[in-house]
């Protein structure tokens, strides 16, 4: 299936802003997380087509998601 | 120094200090403001006639060495909203007047002749008032350089640009910050009541005398667990890094970034506006992605955002004064909604109020959406020169949507929404109606819950647990702004169990006493019901507390969702 994986803040250092990448079916949100090699202690929130999301959720094709670090402001 | 209250009387330019009284003894910041104003301000007065007080008042642990506690209160009944108001800004005031034993300082009545203008002196001594010239008419940044050439660059200023003097209604009062630059109170036109008093500026005797501690040794270790409680806390050092603009992003990912006057949930320019773009420009022009506000801050929130040559362009640029020119008026430059936050501190008005403001004069078609330039030029020519035109944008959104004849008017109460939208994310929707004092995300601020995951998780589109999340932020936040704390405390305080006992450890510890949790509950839920009594005795009810009609009608995208929570769900807030 293919993913759209957008990550943010200092996510993005060596890595990248937005990709699409093809994954096998019944990849978790975890799983991807991990194939980026991002610290799961580290990750805040997590949304799948701007809806938050499990870390044991399974998107499917052509879904966006969007990984960020623990952030906050106001 | 002992704690007194310094009273100043602008119809007879008399100063006086008074005892504190005892019932005002274990108030500070907005605790103490909205107490004072409740007492003695007739809640049905003209906001600026002579009835009305400017209250300004250092936080409970202001003054001492504790972190993040350098904030200072200001309070009266707003000439935006007629409801009580509160608000906190840090710079260097706040721990100044609080060494100088200044439990609060109030300003009542009203010069007889309208022609003159006044300073006002704080020292340990007392108050002394003076007649001022050489400064009328000058933005906030020359009042600055010029009273630090008069009065040596350590003295404090409190101060009104030329929209305070003008008495527009999103007119703030300014606080010199620790580099010569200046934070606000920013929401309320507390700057136009400061204005009514004919007062341009406050200056601060810098003093060595230091506040008292009950038990100094208790207090140390205290705030070493409080400092790392909010040192450690990766919120914290998102902050440090991105400043709050890290959440244009986020809040556009979820659909909640008001965009084109609230008429989108995301906004196409998100990315050229956002955190990370704002963190990558800076560092490549030489400028500062961290800064603090007051002394003592450990999360450096603040930032030196710089001009294409490098030269100082502004600072504290927050999140909502990029939302609301940035998403709201569709401007995706960052330089000049850099430009317009400095003309918009110059000239002494709220970024919020005054860019959601634009918004709506972008929809009457007084200039096109987009127009950051067409912005900038408003701000110089209209507003700071006080024409017709600028005196409407410098009075607020409610102010253009009369004069332009617009309905979608993102306004509570007369103040702008700020930049979270509540279809999309609906706990913010309760605080923007029931907070005490207008619309204002800070009153209570949800989006921790709904969106960051602080403080547990609460569905931000589903209308199951709102009342109560905005209830408990909403009380828990009374009671921090009388700490004379930095709101961002709660990022820590919410998600590390030993935050909050060691904030309570330091108040137990300055002053002697024996709080508890649940008397720091009381006293947030006794403020919120004070200035709830306070606007009710003005007139407001429970149909005040209420969205503008748009918000149940126009779905927004990307969820196509509308405001949906029912009046007798959010007349239940007050349930307590």
């Amino acid at each position: 299936m293919q993913l759209t994986v957008k990550l943010f803040a200092y996510f993005r250092d060596n890595r990248f802003k937005q990709k699409v990448t093809d994954y096998p079916e019944g990849t978790t949100v975890e799983d991807i997380i991990r194939s980026l090699g991002i610290d799961l202690d580290e990750v805040g929130v997590t949304m799948i087509n701007s809806r938050h999301c499990s870390l044991e959720q399974v998107p499917v094709d052509g879904d966006q998601l969007a990984i960020f670090p623990n952030i906050g402001g106001g | 120094m002992a704690e007194q209250i310094f009273r100043v009387n602008m119809s007879d330019l008399s100063t006086k200090i008074e005892t504190v009284p005892e019932e005002w003894k274990g108030l500070g910041g907005r605790g103490l403001t909205s107490t004072v104003i409740a007492a003695e301000v007739n809640p049905t007065c003209h906001p600026l006639g002579k009835h009305n007080k400017l209250v300004i008042a250092p936080g409970l642990l202001s003054g001492t060495p504790a972190a993040n506690s350098g904030r200072l209160s200001c309070g009266a009944k707003s000439p935006l909203t007629g409801t009580i108001k509160e608000a906190n800004a840090g710079g260097t005031s706040a721990q100044m007047l609080a060494r100088h034993g200044v439990k609060a300082l109030i300003i009542e009545g009203k010069p007889t002749d309208n022609g003159k203008w006044y300073s006002l002196h704080v020292h340990s001594g007392g108050v002394t008032v003076q007649e001022e010239t050489e400064v009328i008419g000058m933005g906030n940044f020359a009042v600055v350089e010029v009273l630090n050439k008069r009065l040596g660059d350590k003295v404090g200023v409190i101060t009104i640009g030329p929209a305070g003097e003008m008495r527009m209604t999103g007119a703030n009062i300014s606080i010199k910050d620790p580099d010569n630059h200046i934070r606000s109170n920013g929401r309320g036109g507390l700057g136009a009541v400061l204005g009514s008093k004919q007062i341009k500026f406050i200056s601060v005797e810098p003093t060595s005398e230091k506040v008292a501690i009950a038990d100094p040794e208790a207090f140390k270790t205290a705030n070493r667990a409080f400092a790392k409680a909010l040192v450690d806390n990766p919120i914290s050092k998102a902050l440090g890094q991105y400043g709050t603009n890290v959440l244009v992003n986020i809040i556009n990912e979820s659909g909640g970034l008001p965009t084109r006057n609230f008429t989108s949930g995301q906004f196409a320019g998100h990315e050229a506006i956002s955190g990370e773009t704002m963190h990558d420009t800076i560092v490549a022009r030489g400028g500062k992605p961290k800064h603090n506000c007051h002394a003592g801050c450990v999360i450096n929130c603040s930032q030196i955002y710089t001009d294409l040559k490098g030269q100082y362009k502004t600072s504290g640029f927050e999140y909502e004064s990029i939302w609301a020119l940035g998403a709201d008026c569709c401007v995706d430059n960052l330089d000049h909604i850099a430009e317009a936050d400095s003309l918009m501190d110059d000239l002494g008005l709220d970024s919020i109020e005054t860019a959601v403001a634009f918004g709506v004069a972008m929809e009457a078609g007084v200039l096109p959406f987009g127009d950051g330039a067409g912005i900038c030029r408003i701000l110089r020519e209209e507003v700071g020169k006080g024409t017709p035109l600028g005196r409407i944008i410098g009075s607020g959104a409610a102010a253009v949507g009369r004069a332009y004849g617009v309905t979608r008017v993102p306004v509570v109460k007369n103040q702008a929404i700020p930049a979270y939208d509540p279809r999309a994310i609906k706990g913010i929707g309760i605080t923007y109606a029931t907070s005490t004092q207008g619309a204002d995300h800070t009153m209570g601020y949800t989006i921790a819950t709904n969106i960051l995951g602080v403080g547990g998780k609460v569905d931000p589109l589903s209308k199951e647990g709102q009342v109560e999340l905005s209830r408990n932020l909403q009380i828990a936040t009374a009671a921090i702004d009388s700490t004379g704390m930095c709101l961002f405390i709660a990022f820590a305080a919410l998600d590390d169990a030993t935050c909050l006992p060691s904030l309570i450890d330091l108040l137990n510890a300055r002053f002697g006493i024996n709080l508890t949790a649940d008397d720091v509950t009381n006293l947030g839920m006794s403020i919120l019901k004070t200035e709830r009594a306070f606007n009710l005795a003005a007139g407001f009810t429970n149909k005040d507390d209420r969205l503008p009609e748009f918000f149940a009608e126009e779905p927004i995208a990307p969820h196509n969702v509308v405001w949906d929570i029912s009046d007798e769900a959010i007349d239940s807030f007050w349930d307590f």
